[in-house]
């Protein structure tokens, strides 16, 4: 175990940022649950990636956070958005490809985006926000704004250039960035073992760059808050970039349409048992938080859930006139002189 | 003759063809245990190993760089890109490298390459699954760039991918995958690129059109023929090489012409079509030639309500035609 991980589990952390963790943790688990749901009920066009199982990761980069920090993420996007405070009506109804949704059904699952937020996109094509994200983090330190870009992706990206190029950037440059790869051992359907020639993907490529080998437990989310508060105030204060690999799993398959048979059994099983909401709560309850307290949160967050869907599954399919809308400056897709 | 889905098609001509020649392999991401995402290399695992059907690492620009490297030391790769929208890691590559190795090497070698790729809309799969693509690559010299509409034709012209001596960008509609149906005959051919096909024969109009909208414009000429609007429609199947005598040969006939295009309408490859129609046959024209294209934004949007509105539809090319053809 490393120190930072060793420090996560000792640490004595004050009861309401641990009902936070939680909170966000049960947020995602029921968003996304609520989305496939959607998906059966045939509400959901298209393809989606689903966060469930990988939970930890964005929870507890999120808790960590600066309000103002940047979160980069891929087409696996729906938690990140989430726990940056996106709206989640906003979210449910792009999901749905709804007027009110938060880009106005122009996105739809794998692009969602939520500025105000600095959740600064989703992006489905593979290993392209991560130049992007080094980027803002270099803006940031020239103007001075203090923020750290956070940038996740999947463990298939260590295989792409675009991964290379921006560590190295970002090394050079000692850019405040934390670069997060969610190990969850698939590229879509290939196992990843077999196509990386190290073990870790992320971690091990780190010392290329003059970098840490850092590997978190991703299931466990007070480890995955305590590495992204130590990493993230390091970026703040000029130390530089950080790549940490998070080691978690995927409950079901890559995406909707597929059922993930070609895991093993003992490795499905063995994953899901460490399940990071189940492992938190019991965590939590060991501590001697009341089992009510965190059923509230719970029935809290399911409440939000139906709310957001009643209000997306209510709002008018995305208004046609919007195709036209935003291509230029102006607002409009006229080209001018 | 056997009735088949244009995925099965491209699976069983695929399957037949490294079968027959061994020099021929598979590679891309999830080509081999998944079978691809679109299971068009489903099986070929088990029956060709992993040297031959080669699961890659997530990077396009890779898959494009070995398969040059294969196809210039005497290989017959067929690389998948998994959605036509990923391809552009790869540009590069492809642009850059695969067309032009025969030009500056001065004929001493070339790259017989295939890339496969599902490309086009209609699936609800928004901006980054739903592109198409030709244009880019229809734009350089070295480069073949096909989009067969019909099972037929995609066998033949697959079969005559493998066996071009040049790089070729064999392109797969994904919402016709499925839907389209058609005969397909059982012995080997190759389709010659380069060659229309007129698919629907008519004498007040000419369509010209591929891929996806070429089966709308079919199913609008059908619709019409009922009110005495007799619509040609024509396959291009090539983009390039482009087949003009094809088109100009209905433009004389019927001396009115529409080009149909999902792709984005401004330098699509109708522009080409009908810039080469004023230079060589306006004064056949009896009305100003008619471009139908998807709308000028960056890409295809994901509601449902925004996707049609990007997509000509059976519904929209009917009234287009009409429209025309009163002109």
């Amino acid at each position: 175990m490393s120190v930072v991980a060793r420090w996560a589990r000792e640490a004595k952390l004050d009861d309401p940022t641990r009902l936070e963790l939680y909170s966000k943790l049960s947020e995602i688990r029921q968003f996304e649950q609520r989305a496939y749901d959607l998906f059966l009920q045939n509400l959901v066009a298209g393809t989606s990636h689903l966060s469930l199982g990988q939970e930890a990761v964005a929870a507890g980069f999120a808790q960590a956070m600066r309000d103002d920090d940047f979160t980069f993420c891929t087409y696996r996007g729906h938690a990140h958005t989430l726990v940056r405070g996106a709206s989640m009506t906003g979210l449910m109804a792009e999901l749905l490809g709804r007027s009110n949704g938060i880009l106005a059904g122009k996105g739809g699952s794998m692009h969602l985006t939520s500025v105000e937020n600095y959740a600064m996109g989703s992006y489905a094509i593979v290993g392209s926000h991560l130049p992007i994200a080094a980027g803002a983090a270099w803006a940031a330190q020239e103007r001075g704004t203090g923020q750290v870009s956070v940038c996740f992706f999947g463990d298939g990206t260590t295989n792409i250039g675009a991964f290379h190029e921006a560590l190295n950037l970002a090394a050079v440059w000692k850019l405040p960035v934390v670069f997060v790869c969610e190990n969850n051992l698939y590229m879509e359907y290939t196992p990843i073992a077999s196509v990386t020639a190290v073990e870790h993907p992320g971690a091990d490529r780190a010392a290329a760059y003059g970098l840490e080998s850092l590997i978190v437990d991703g299931n466990d989310v007070d480890e995955v808050y305590g590495i992204a508060t130590t990493y993230l105030e390091r970026a703040r204060d000029g130390g530089g970039p950080a790549l940490i690999e998070a080691k978690t799993y995927r409950k079901g398959g890559h995406s909707r349409a597929d059922p993930a048979k070609y895991r093993p059994p003992q490795e499905v099983e063995s994953w899901l048992a460490r399940d990071p909401i189940i492992l938190y709560r019991s965590r939590l309850l060991e501590l001697g938080v009341e089992e009510k307290t965190l059923d509230d949160i719970d029935s809290e967050v399911l409440t939000a859930v139906d709310r957001a869907t009643e209000e997306a599954k209510a709002a008018p399919p995305a208004d046609e006139e919007l195709i036209h809308a935003d291509v230029w400056a102006d607002g409009g897709s006229r080209w001018r002189n | 003759m056997a009735e088949k889905t244009l995925v099965q098609t491209i699976h069983d001509t695929l399957f037949d063809e490294m079968k027959r020649d061994d020099r021929v392999l598979v590679l891309g991401e999830d080509v081999g245990a998944r079978g691809g995402v679109f299971r068009v290399t489903m099986g070929f695992l088990d029956e060709f190993g992993p040297e031959r059907v080669i699961d890659t690492p997530l990077d396009e620009c890779l898959i494009a760089g070995v398969s040059i490297g294969m196809a210039v030391d005497g290989l017959r790769p067929v690389a998948e890109m998994q959605f036509a929208d990923f391809i552009f890691p790869a540009f590069n590559q492809i642009v850059q490298e695969a067309a032009r190795i025969r030009y500056r090497s001065n004929g001493d070698f070339g790259c017989p390459l295939v890339i496969r790729t599902p490309y086009g809309g209609g699936v609800h799969g928004a901006l980054y699954h739903s592109q198409s693509i030709e244009a880019f690559f229809a734009h350089v010299p070295g480069l073949k760039v096909v989009a067969p509409s019909a099972p037929e034709d995609a066998k033949g012209m697959l079969i005559q991918a493998i066996e071009d001596e040049d790089p070729v960008i064999f392109l797969e509609h994904k919402k016709c995958y499925r839907s389209i149906k058609g005969e397909v005959p059982d012995d080997r051919y190759r389709t010659p690129f380069g060659k229309a096909v007129v698919r629907r024969e008519g004498t007040d109009l000419t369509v010209v059109s591929y891929g996806l909208m070429h089966h709308y414009a079919v199913e609008a000429a059908e619709r019409l023929a009922g009110d005495g609007i007799d619509t040609e429609v024509i396959d291009l199947r090539s983009i390039y090489p482009l087949d003009m005598e094809t088109v100009l040969g209905s433009v004389g006939k019927t001396s009115k012409v529409m080009i149909v295009y999902e792709d984005n309408k401004f330098l699509g490859a109708g522009a080409e079509v009908a810039a080469q129609i004023a230079e060589r046959a306006l004064f056949e024209l009896d009305a100003p030639v008619v471009r139908i294209g998807g709308a000028h934004i960056p890409a295809m949007p994901y509601a449902g309500s925004l996707e049609s509105a990007f997509l000509p539809t059976a519904d929209t090319l009917e009234q287009e035609i009409r429209k025309l053809a009163e002109y």
